[in-house]
């Protein structure tokens, strides 16, 4: 089998398409005008929180948050 | 209106196009039916089936209809649905990708750049951030992008400011992964840029 030739340089630093394709994305909305612009920022606002799991028990979760407390 | 469209000009596929239309009415009728006999007070619920719109049919390989069908869909909206064009330019890696109707079905990874859709004298661009996009056989052409904003909408100063700032970031960076972030964000504004004044 041939292996992959060129690959993008991206992927080469280790970065996964999704990354790139948002990271483009970001820098395309930080780009619009005025409110275009924050409503863009806004759709893509997320709010969760995470809790791992040791030993069949959940730890302390961590909440990761865009919006202001 | 496209089907019936087609349905008139190829009549002798009249019963190939028809018959997918009827398979699935088919399945939607069994459900109903199962339905009314269980709970016969209660509104049928709408299936997906129900709002699927046909697409128009790929057999259609004989003749090429004369305008495209564009559908452009971004991650927060449906941009164009079925969009009549004369011709649209993409932004593909491989460079500007012209599809004309009866362009030989095709998948490619777009990057960051200008899509312009052209339909008689005017022309509709938007920046589309990366994506991809699928040529059908039958002329129809599905655009997906992360991000696709008609180009009134980008602000050239930002763009200048971050043309800066990104080749700042990537003369002091140190690691691949920064080299690579710095370097896609000259990529991408580098394109906003030609695509103001292009």
């Amino acid at each position: 089998m041939t292996s992959n030739a060129a690959v993008p340089f991206w992927r080469a630093a280790g970065m996964t398409y999704i990354t790139y394709s948002n990271l483009c994305a970001n820098l395309v909305r930080q780009c619009l005008k005025e409110p275009y612009r924050s409503e863009a920022l806004n759709r893509e606002k997320v709010h969760f929180s995470i809790s791992k799991w040791a030993e069949g028990k959940p730890e302390k979760p961590t909440i990761r948050s865009d919006t202001p407390e | 209106m496209l089907r019936r469209a087609t349905t008139r000009i190829l009549s002798h596929r009249r019963h190939c196009s028809t018959a997918e239309a009827l398979k699935v009415t088919a399945a939607d009728d069994l459900f109903m039916a199962a339905w009314k006999r269980t709970m016969p007070n209660l509104d049928p619920p709408k299936t997906p089936l129900s709002f699927l719109q046909p697409r128009p049919s790929t057999a259609s390989a004989a003749s090429i209809p004369s305008k495209m069908t564009i559908n452009l869909v971004s991650s927060c909206s449906s941009g164009l649905s079925n969009k009549q064009a004369h011709m649209v330019i993409v932004p593909a890696t491989t460079g500007q990708m012209g599809i004309l109707p009866g362009h030989v079905a095709s998948i490619s990874e777009l990057k960051p750049g200008l899509l312009s859709i052209y339909e008689g004298n005017e022309v509709t661009k938007y920046f589309i951030s990366s994506g991809f996009a699928f040529v059908h056989s039958n002329s129809v052409a599905d655009i997906i992008a992360a991000e696709a904003v008609p180009i009134e909408q980008v602000d050239p100063s930002s763009v200048q400011k971050g043309l800066a700032e990104f080749t700042q970031k990537l003369s002091t960076a140190s690691t691949d992964l920064e080299k690579a972030e710095a370097q896609i964000g000259l990529d991408v504004l580098s394109a906003l840029n030609s695509s103001l004044s292009g």
